[in-house]
This record gives C-alpha cells, sequence and structure tokens, in this order.
C-alpha cells in the first residue's frame, strides 16, 4: 500500500534533485574543502554556491550564512551567543509554545540564574504583543520567538516584535525552521538578528541546519574548533548535505507560491471536508495567520493515538498532541498553553502537507478518517451519540 | 512510536466486549478525562455467582483499550474471590507485556475492576483516610502503595509509569519517595523474585554519590578551576554547591548539570536529579 505521507511538520523527504546533487559528494568529490589543493578545493566552491542559494531563500548575503548541524544546533548557538556578548544581562524572552531546542534551553537557563518570561498565547495561538513590548527592559539579553509554531502552523508577528527589540537595543533571535520554505521570507526588510532553520523540514537530508545572523552582530561560537565558516563553527564541512541543501533551497524558493496555492488548496479541502463530515471536531490555532501546509484538528472525547495508530493500518502518517503519543503524561504544552480543554486536547491531530501530496491522497484520508473516528467514539464513555455536545465547553483546564 | 506486542496490537484493532450492560451487578468508573485515560467497566454474575458477562468503554490510548479489552476476557468465568485476586500485572502477562510508559493501563484496568466488585458488594468506592497524593492525576497514597508493593518499584520514574503519579508538576515526589522507602523497608521480598534494583540505604546512597563526585566530576571540573560540594541528599534530589572558576561562569554552569547529573546516575541510581543550591 502507498504511504500517505501528511507528517511534512516532522520530516520531509529528500527531493530526487536534491539526492542527485549530493551522490557525488558521497563518491569520487570527497575531498575536504579546507586542503591547499584544487581535488578538495573544488569542494569548496560548491559549498560557496550553496550558501548563496540558501542567502537567496531569505534575502539575506552568502557571509551572513553559517552551515550547522541541525536547527537544534543553531537555536542553542544563538541564544547561548547571545548570552555571552551580554554578561551584564540576564533576561530572556521567550513564548510558552516554543519547540523544545528554545523551551528546554531557556529552562535550563533559569537554573543558572537567568530570569526567562515565557510569554503566554490567547486561545488561538496568537502573541500578545503588549505585553510582549511591556516585557522587554533594560536587563533583556535576547528574544527568541518562533516565526510559525510546528504543531498549529499559527504564525507570530516577528518582524514588528524583532523591530520593538531592535527600538531598545535588544537581540532578536527567531526559530523559522517551519516558516522557511513555506512562506516568504526576506532578512533585508527586517530587523531579525538570527534566524535558525533546517534542512529535512524542506526536502534536504536530515543533520543540516542554518544559522543566520545579520552583517555586524556581536557573536561567540558555541563549537570551537577549526576555522571553518570563518571561525564561527568549527568542524569538517558536511559538503553532501550542504550541496543538497543549496539545491532544496533553489527548489524552496520556486516552490513557495505553489505552497501557498495548491498546497494551501490540499490543506483546505482536508480540513473542510473533515470538519463538515466529522461532529465536536474544531481546528486548533488561528485560521488566518497560519502557514499554509498545516491543520491541526481536535475529535473531542477520544484520544490522538488510537486515531493514528488506525490511520496507520491504511499507511497514512500524521502526528498527535495527546499525552500518550508525546511520551509525557501530559498532551501537548502548546494546546495547554492555548487553553485546548482536556476533551479536546487529547483527541489532537496534526496534519502538515508538502509540494509531494496529490488530490487524491487528500480525498482517501478525506474518505477514510470518519469510520476511524466513530469506532473510538463507539468505545469512549465520553462519547453520547443520542446528545452529541455541540462546540466547545469551557472545561477548566489545569 | 511505542513497541507493542502483536496481542497488544490484535486488542486494539478488535477489542472484545465493548459496551456497557444494563442492570450490571458491579459498575465502576475509573480515571478521567483530563488524566487522558478513563476506563467504564460493567460485569454481570450468573446464577453460581462467576462473571458471566464483564465489558468495558475507554477513553484512552491504544494500550488502554488493548488492557481494558484484556481484563474483561481474564475474569469471565471467575468467582468474585478469584477476580479480586487479578493484579495489573496479570493483565499486562496476557497482553504479552506493555511498554514501562504504558504500564499505568493495566494498573486502571485492575483498579476498575477492584472498585467493581466493591461496588457489587456494597462496599464503598474507597476506603477512608485515603490520601491524594498527585494532585494532577487525583492518585492516592493507597494507590501507589499497592503499585509499589506488587511490581517491586524502587524509583519516582517507575511509580510514574505504573499510575501517572508524579507526571505533571513533580511536586509530589518526595511524598512518592516517601512511600517508596516506607514500602520497600516493611515488606520483604517474596520468595525467590529478586526485587529489580537493590534498594539503597540513604548512608549507602550518599556514600556513593561523594565517591563518584571524588572519580569522575572533580577531576575534569579542577581541570578549568572549578569544583563541586555535595550539600545535601533529599529523596532523589541531590543538592550540589558550585566552586571556583564555575561558580560564576553561567555558560560552564550549564554543562555542569548535565556532567554531574549523567555521572551520578550512571554510577549512582538512575533516578537521580542534580539540583544547585539557592544562593
Amino acid at each position: 500500500m502507498k504511504t500517505i505521507y501528511l507528517d511534512n511538520n516532522a520530516t520531509t523527504q529528500v527531493a530526487p534533485e536534491v539526492l542527485e546533487t549530493m551522490l557525488p559528494y558521497f563518491s569520487e568529490l570527497y575531498g575536504n574543502p579546507s586542503s591547499m589543493h584544487s581535488f578538495g578545493g573544488q569542494v569548496s566552491k560548491t559549498i560557496q554556491h550553496a550558501r548563496e542559494n540558501v542567502a537567496s531563500l531569505i534575502g539575506a548575503d552568502p557571509e551572513e550564512i553559517i552551515f550547522t548541524s541541525c536547527g537544534t544546533e543553531s537555536d542553542n548557538t544563538a541564544i547561548m551567543s547571545a548570552l555571552s556578548v551580554a554578561p551584564d544581562k540576564s533576561h530572556i524572552i521567550t513564548s510558552r509554545v516554543e519547540h523544545p531546542a528554545v523551551k528546554v534551553l531557556c529552562e535550563h537557563l533559569t537554573q543558572r540564574g537567568y530570569r526567562v518570561t515565557e510569554l503566554p498565547v490567547d486561545r488561538d495561538g496568537r502573541l500578545d504583543m503588549e505585553l510582549f513590548e511591556n516585557s522587554l527592559s533594560r536587563d533583556t539579553a535576547v528574544v527568541s520567538l518562533m516565526w510559525a509554531n510546528n504543531e498549529t502552523g499559527v504564525i507570530f508577528p516577528v518582524e514588528r516584535a524583532a523591530q520593538l527589540a531592535h527600538e531598545r537595543g535588544i537581540l532578536f533571535h527567531t526559530d523559522a525552521v517551519q516558516a522557511v520554505g513555506k512562506i516568504p521570507i526576506n532578512m533585508r526588510a527586517n530587523n531579525i538578528d538570527m534566524l535558525s532553520f533546517s534542512g529535512h523540514k524542506l526536502h534536504a537530508p536530515k543533520g543540516i541546519g542554518v544559522l543566520y545572523i545579520r552583517k555586524g552582530t556581536r557573536f561567540l561560537p558555541f563549537m570551537l574548533g577549526g576555522h571553518q565558516e570563518k571561525g564561527r563553527r568549527g568542524g569538517t564541512e558536511n559538503t553532501a548535505s550542504i550541496a543538497g541543501l543549496g539545491k532544496a533551497c533553489q527548489l524552496a524558493a520556486r516552490n513557495v507560491e505553489t505552497e501557498n496555492t495548491r498546497v494551501k488548496y490540499l490543506r483546505d479541502k482536508l480540513e473542510d471536508e473533515l470538519l463538515k463530515s466529522i461532529p465536536n471536531s474544531k481546528v486548533n490555532g488561528d485560521r488566518t495567520n497560519r502557514l499554509p501546509n498545516t491543520t491541526n484538528i481536535s475529535f473531542e472525547f477520544i484520544e490522538g493515538e488510537g486515531i493514528l495508530l488506525l490511520m496507520d493500518q491504511f499507511n497514512i502518517c500524521a502526528s498527535s498532541g495527546s499525552a500518550c503519543t508525546s511520551g509525557s503524561l501530559q498532551p501537548s504544552h502548546v494546546l495547554r498553553a492555548m487553553g485546548v480543554p482536556f476533551t479536546m486536547a487529547h483527541g489532537s491531530v496534526r496534519f502538515s502537507l508538502s509540494v509531494f501530496n496529490t488530490e487524491d491522497e487528500i480525498d482517501f484520508v478525506i474518505n477514510k478518517l470518519p469510520p476511524i473516528i466513530a469506532r473510538l467514539r463507539e468505545m469512549s464513555p465520553y462519547w453520547k451519540t443520542e446528545s452529541p455536545v455541540c462546540g466547545i465547553r469551557d472545561t477548566a483546564t489545569q | 512510536m511505542w513497541e507493542y506486542t502483536d496481542k497488544v496490537k490484535e486488542h486494539f484493532i478488535n477489542p472484545r466486549n465493548v459496551g456497557e450492560i444494563e442492570n450490571p451487578d458491579g459498575v465502576a468508573e475509573v480515571g478521567s478525562i483530563a488524566c487522558g485515560d478513563a476506563l467504564k467497566f460493567t460485569f454481570k454474575l450468573d446464577e453460581n455467582k462467576r462473571i458471566k458477562e464483564a465489558k468495558f468503554k475507554t477513553f484512552g490510548c491504544a494500550s488502554a483499550i488493548a488492557s481494558a479489552s484484556a481484563l474483561t476476557e481474564l475474569v469471565k468465568g471467575m468467582t468474585l474471590e478469584e477476580a479480586i485476586k487479578v493484579t495489573n500485572k496479570d493483565i499486562a502477562d496476557y497482553l504479552g507485556g506493555l511498554p514501562e510508559e504504558k504500564m499505568h493501563c493495566s494498573v486502571l484496568g485492575q483498579q476498575a475492576l477492584e472498585q467493581a466488585i466493591a461496588n457489587c458488594q456494597g462496599a464503598p468506592a474507597k476506603e477512608p483516610g485515603e490520601q491524594i497524593v498527585c494532585e494532577c492525576f487525583g492518585v492516592t497514597d493507597r494507590e501507589i502503595e499497592k503499585a509499589v508493593r506488587e511490581n517491586h518499584l524502587t524509583t519516582v520514574e517507575e511509580v510514574t509509569n505504573y499510575t501517572k503519579a508524579g507526571g505533571g508538576c513533580t511536586n509530589c515526589h518526595e511524598k512518592i519517595q516517601a512511600i517508596i522507602d516506607r514500602v520497600n523497608i516493611t515488606s520483604e521480598p517474596e520468595g525467590l523474585k529478586e526485587p529489580k534494583q537493590k534498594k539503597l540505604t540513604n548512608i549507602q546512597k550518599i556514600r556513593m554519590i561523594e565517591e563518584t563526585i571524588e572519580r569522575e566530576i572533580r577531576p575534569s571540573l579542577k581541570q578549568d578551576g572549578g569544583d563541586v560540594d555535595l550539600i545535601d541528599v533529599i529523596g532523589n534530589r541531590v543538592i550540589v554547591a558550585t566552586r571556583g572558576a564555575c561558580a560564576t561562569c553561567k555558560a560552564s554552569q550549564f554543562t555542569l548539570k548535565g556532567l554531574i547529573e549523567q555521572k551520578l546516575r550512571e554510577f549512582v541510581s538512575p533516578g537521580l536529579i542534580v539540583e544547585e543550591e539557592p544562593k
């Protein structure tokens, strides 16, 4: 049976052109780009070319791009650097819905004497900009806010937030792992100092990340070692993956429009049809300011793991914010921060599409999911078919 | 992805005895939607006072559904005296085992059975004097004691896997540790069964922590002009104070917790949590 992959916010398939670009660097072109001989030197030209493609996707200059091993490394590098260059400051601003790469790091830093403000979000996952502005202080060393949320796709107004931080001389970092390639980004038109993203979310392989650092931003490296990346990130370059990422960024620049037309159309179709055919279902997050490929839908009174495993029988791949799938005992921190009631949070499913999805696949899911939901609800002690509870109830959250 | 046995998968895909018996002889509702697991269990007796029919409705993950399905199959044909002896382990064994983190699903089944039998016999569902220990998941001291005793649990993490207690805000970890200590001191290991991990006395634990710091941790800190002192050990919390260069360097402290905790978990006990002494 064909795999229907609707979990592209987790990772994506490597595009065939990307793989093709990478292959020579695993075989004949194995040289070290730092070598003096031209055999190695030719690889450094490839890296330069890739750097240009990466920079071009986000409207940056090639010198502003540092290659890392993943999004998490980029996030850690950015935040730790911002703290190191401002040793007299001890305040960090972030949000409650960040990815663990930022959230866990900041929680860790609170134990090391830093004060961390985790900005709340409203029911639709939106940031309170007034509260953000009031949180900025003289002691603030860095602001780190994600561009788009991985679970709901909700987009934060990071460019405006960066402007407010910039006016006060505070460094601004954004985790743009989910945003790059899905929405247009132009770093020349904003005041964001540092931006992280990751290759495997845009059809490049796993194990390659990017940290953008605006020219003139004070920076201290996280990985010390050789002179690679102009001394800003030691370690021999992951040449094949860098070449692949360059290609992926070139493709992404071409596909951004498709993401916002065809992929968005498929996402909207999936969402609308499921909401129509399944009672007591609701979209989590602001539907206006949202990534074009993501929808997070809660199905009331059932638990997400069951939904995923029954979908798995049809080779449909998605994710859930339920406690059981996260490995912890509580549902997703993002949905909890939004105050999604427990009856809804446990039964949430995230579908995230890519340019590789087809309308046939979406129709298949629209067809298969309603009976799965009905079957699990029959088993649920909370589901009363004779008197369905409509809409959202204000269940008190803990 | 969870490693479920084929039997768990089979009982999840084709659960037995889903539903509710009308006019049951015993009924119980355990868990809650906030906890992410809930089970409604009903049974009916035949003329010989054996369980003729048992049914369930479950809100929860695949292993919760499979555990409830297994429970209804297990108890069919049993007298109440036989059924009350069914443990959570029997349910898990019936399914060919459950992942450690999912053992609470089998505990939920056992609790439902126990309450339904009590209901059948006209007894109150909860014994007087029971106290809630974990506020997040509403778990009582008696439930924790029972899980610790029957499954030979030795760490807070294991208790969380089996009962969910301590899986939320973590404020009750000390209380849970106290229950573990109490149960493990009073109960002798049964027969030939070895407890999973040898329980350390507090003095042994402190000595081992001191040794590990001296041997594994201090030398590498001293290289950078730092040092660390053990201040206190409260249950599984190890309170330390950093000295020298470590005490003033914010960035190095970031890796310090990682290093100390990793070494102590490796050489002393996997449940340890390292905290820095408040300044």
